[in-house]
């Protein structure tokens, strides 16, 4: 045993230092230089002032706004330092509560849009922070926004496609549509 | 299964059997002392051996070898429990989080050491950067380490004749770490940055967001305490921020090794479902490939040792196979939605979106949750939980074939090696002739260690469910009612036993009865296994070769495969059948009924 402890410790302490602190450092140092933005978190900013993250989903109720994917995150929603999914099962009551409300609140955002409403807007996200919403969501939410903001469904629609990311190299992932940049798109628009 | 699933799901084997052979042949080089990588740090290995005092020609006998894994990793144990409890006086701790409590330190740092990564908190709520980066991250160098080092042992055992020693700890520990483990993590952490991973030391960033968010907080009184009214509910006031506040971090350099030494343990509680962690689905493909990249490679390292390619293809092919089927139910499964839910009015055509993210939709999370639960990954890009009854089934499952289809670094190797002596021995006693695997004659003392190692966990896990779900203290954790709560415990336990560390994560595991209870389940889930696998190493090396005849069962054909998976499957079916039909089966036929 006494021979083996001072390599054993010895060899932690070495390896925790590499593994530990030089590694990482060196990480930091490497992404600062080759991606400083994206190591920084992706911030979007308006105006000189930082309004959120190209990679964090928001909060949006407002009809005005497209809104994002059910969040499930304490206290409030799309809580980006305390990141959770519902964790609920298929069958749990609260589940099912939960998504009557949603597809009631939607409903009444917009009486006259009769189409199925599509899942992944009453859906909890893994994260809670879930960016984006389905190409379909977006295209769901179009008449109620252009007729809140006075816009033609055609100029909403064209904004969506512009704002759709397709499968990554063709193959991974699902086409999906960023909130947040949507909507400020939306915002610059109405304020040219 | 729709195109795209089955595309993507053949993109992946194609890609993950073109690298393992390579890599399979680096480690066994740099194993074996040899290649370009030793010579260009060879200065820095010999300084650490001088300092350490290390003779690295001097071997060691399995015990020995055992009794330095096992300090070694108490060492790791103890200093990640420190790192805990004493972080709010240590640096790089920004939001000046807490000390840890000793229950919820004593988890994690067993949770770390034996690569599960079990995580009973959250982590941007809980943890500073530096026990982050030097206690978790430092053990997801290490705890990979120790599992790639006795697989390489175990490996030897088969690989010498008539040998008294397996191996210098030290040397392979170190070996591993620098040549393999460590510029691998380097090149993919700077990758994950560029896909939008973020890497740096800040506070947490507050930003104005477009929209002002209205929520419900508890009101508080004047100590601070909630204010209830006379039923006892908690008293909600309406309150409106303004802002959001960005959880930031040295996240990609913990990543990278995250993934890459199956380890599973998210810097943020969403794990790789957070935008943070796992941005793009590029960053998922390459998240995904790099949980199964060490594991596949071994086994063409172990190959490559035993002087037979084909042993080493025979195993993968086993693993291969079980996998893909494993793959396909899991996607299968999700793409149905759930019922409940259309009835309401939603279109749930693409199928269950609930705990998954859109970037990744159905397909990549079916696939992630398959390659995360047979490695003992437990990393998750989406919640287990909110999976269908039978999509749930597939993790749940897949651990209990113990974690040897691919498995953890190296820990899956040894697990699978243990199920063909296994096999061989069935195999054996069906035609009455002593087996033999590799050379090697399997007595009585073999089969004894490989019967602790194949037993360790099952006992854990169903007795640790038993105890759980008896005891106030284990029922008052459960999330969700009826048996998807039942589900939450088993999956508990044997994710813990297993050393997976993904969860049905409703359950409130934070508690000083969990925590216990399932860092117990971890440590012996590990090192009960461990032990008897470096003594099996012991007693291989010393045994002699002897030669071929025409009575010995080919180990590297079509036969042999089917031997060894269907020994896999009916050990893990024969210990865990009662269970998940009380958790999974029964929910899934309740879902029939309510339908």
């Amino acid at each position: 045993m006494k021979t083996l402890f001072r390599p054993a410790l010895t060899l932690f302490v070495l390896l925790s230092v590499v593994t530990g602190i030089v590694y990482p450092l060196a990480v930091t140092g490497i992404a600062k230089v080759l991606f400083p933005d994206a190591a920084e978190g992706s911030l979007i900013i308006e105006n000189g002032k930082p309004v959120g993250s190209r990679l964090i989903g928001q909060n949006f109720t407002d009809p005005k706004y497209f809104w994002g994917r059910p969040s499930a995150t304490g206290p409030m929603p799309y809580n980006a330092s305390a990141s959770s999914g519902s964790n609920q099962g298929p069958l749990n009551p609260a589940l099912k509560d939960a998504v009557k409300a949603r597809i009631d609140a939607l409903k009444a955002s917009d009486p006259s849009q009769t189409a199925p409403i599509p899942e992944d807007l009453v859906t909890a996200s893994g994260s809670g922070l879930d960016p984006q919403i389905s190409p379909a969501a977006a295209r769901w939410q179009a008449p109620r926004v252009a007729r809140v903001r006075g816009l033609s469904e055609a100029e909403v629609s064209k904004l969506i496609d512009a704002h759709t990311e397709g499968r990554q190299l063709g193959l991974l992932g699902e086409p999906r549509v960023n909130v947040l940049a949507l909507n400020l798109a939306l915002d610059r628009l109405a304020k040219p | 299964m729709t195109t795209h699933a089955w595309l993507l799901l053949g993109a992946y084997l194609v890609i993950l059997l073109l690298v393992a052979k390579p890599l399979g042949i680096y480690i066994a080089n740099v194993m074996e002392g040899r290649g370009l990588a030793l010579r260009v740090g060879g200065p820095i290995e010999s300084l650490l051996y001088r300092i350490g005092g290390v003779r690295r020609d001097e071997e060691m006998g399995w015990l020995k070898y055992a009794l330095a894994i096992l300090l070694f990793n108490a060492l790791g144990a103890l200093a990640v429990y420190a790192l805990q409890r004493l972080q709010l006086w240590l640096p790089l701790n920004p939001q000046a989080m807490a000390n840890v409590s000793p229950d919820s330190s004593f988890n994690t740092a067993v949770s770390f050491v034996t690569n599960t990564n079990w995580q009973g908190y959250g982590g941007e709520s809980t943890m500073s950067y530096l026990t982050q980066m030097l206690g978790l991250a430092v053990q997801n160098f290490l705890s990979a380490a120790t599992g790639i080092v006795v697989v390489i042992a175990l490996i030897r055992g088969f690989a010498r004749h008539t040998a008294k020693t397996i191996g210098n700890a030290w040397v392979d520990l170190t070996r591993i770490t620098l040549y393999v483990l460590l510029p691998i993590s380097l090149v993919y952490a700077v990758f994950l940055v560029g896909q939008g991973v973020i890497q740096n030391f800040d506070a947490y960033k507050d930003v104005t967001t477009v929209e002002a968010t209205r929520y419900d907080a508890p009101k508080l009184d004047a100590a601070g305490q909630p204010i209830k009214d006379d039923k006892g509910n908690a008293v909600t006031e309406s309150v409106s921020t303004p802002t959001q506040t960005l959880a930031m971090g040295p996240v990609a350099s913990q990543e990278a090794i995250k993934m890459l030494g199956t380890n599973g343990g998210g810097f943020f509680n969403a794990n790789s479902a957070h935008p943070y962690e796992n941005p793009t689905p590029l960053a998922n493909f390459i998240q995904m490939l790099s949980i199964f990249l060490i594991p596949a490679a071994l086994t063409l390292t172990f190959g490559r040792m035993v002087g037979d390619m084909r042993q080493g293809w025979a195993v993968l092919a086993a693993m291969t196979l079980m996998f893909v089927v494993m793959a396909v139910a899991a996607m299968s499964f999700e793409h149905q939605g759930n019922p409940l839910l259309a009835n309401l009015g939603a279109d749930m055509s693409v199928g269950n979106m609930e705990g998954k993210e859109t970037r990744f939709g159905i397909a990549d999370s079916g696939l992630f949750a398959t390659i995360t639960t047979l490695a003992s990954c437990g990393a998750v890009n989406s919640m287990h939980d909110s999976f269908m009854p039978l999509g749930g089934f597939v993790p749940l499952w897949n651990m209990m074939l113990g974690e040897v289809v691919f498995g953890g670094v190296g820990t899956g190797l040894y697990g699978m090696l243990v199920f063909a002596v296994m096999a061989v021995f069935i195999a054996g006693l069906m035609i009455g002739r002593t087996p033999e695997y590799l050379g090697k004659k399997i007595e009585a003392y073999e089969m004894k260690m490989v019967s602790i190692a194949i037993l360790v966990t099952p006992l854990l896990v169903l007795a640790g469910t038993a105890i759980a779900v008896m005891v106030p203290a284990g029922v008052a954790g459960i999330a969700n009612p009826g048996a998807h709560g039942f589900s939450e415990i088993l999956y508990a336990f044997t994710s813990a036993a297993n050393n997976n560390g993904s969860a049905f994560a409703g359950l409130s595991a934070n508690t000083p009865f969990y925590n216990t209870l399932l860092g117990i389940a971890m440590w012996f889930g590990r090192f009960g296994v461990i032990v008897p696998v470096l003594a099996l190493a012991g007693a291989l090396a010393a045994k002699k070769r002897i030669t071929a005849s025409a009575g010995t069962m080919p180990t590297h054909g079509p036969l042999f495969v089917v031997l060894l998976i269907g020994t896999v499957v009916l050990v893990g079916a024969l210990n865990y059948v009662p269970a998940l039909a009380l958790g999974p089966v029964v929910e899934h036929l309740m879902l029939g009924s309510a339908h």
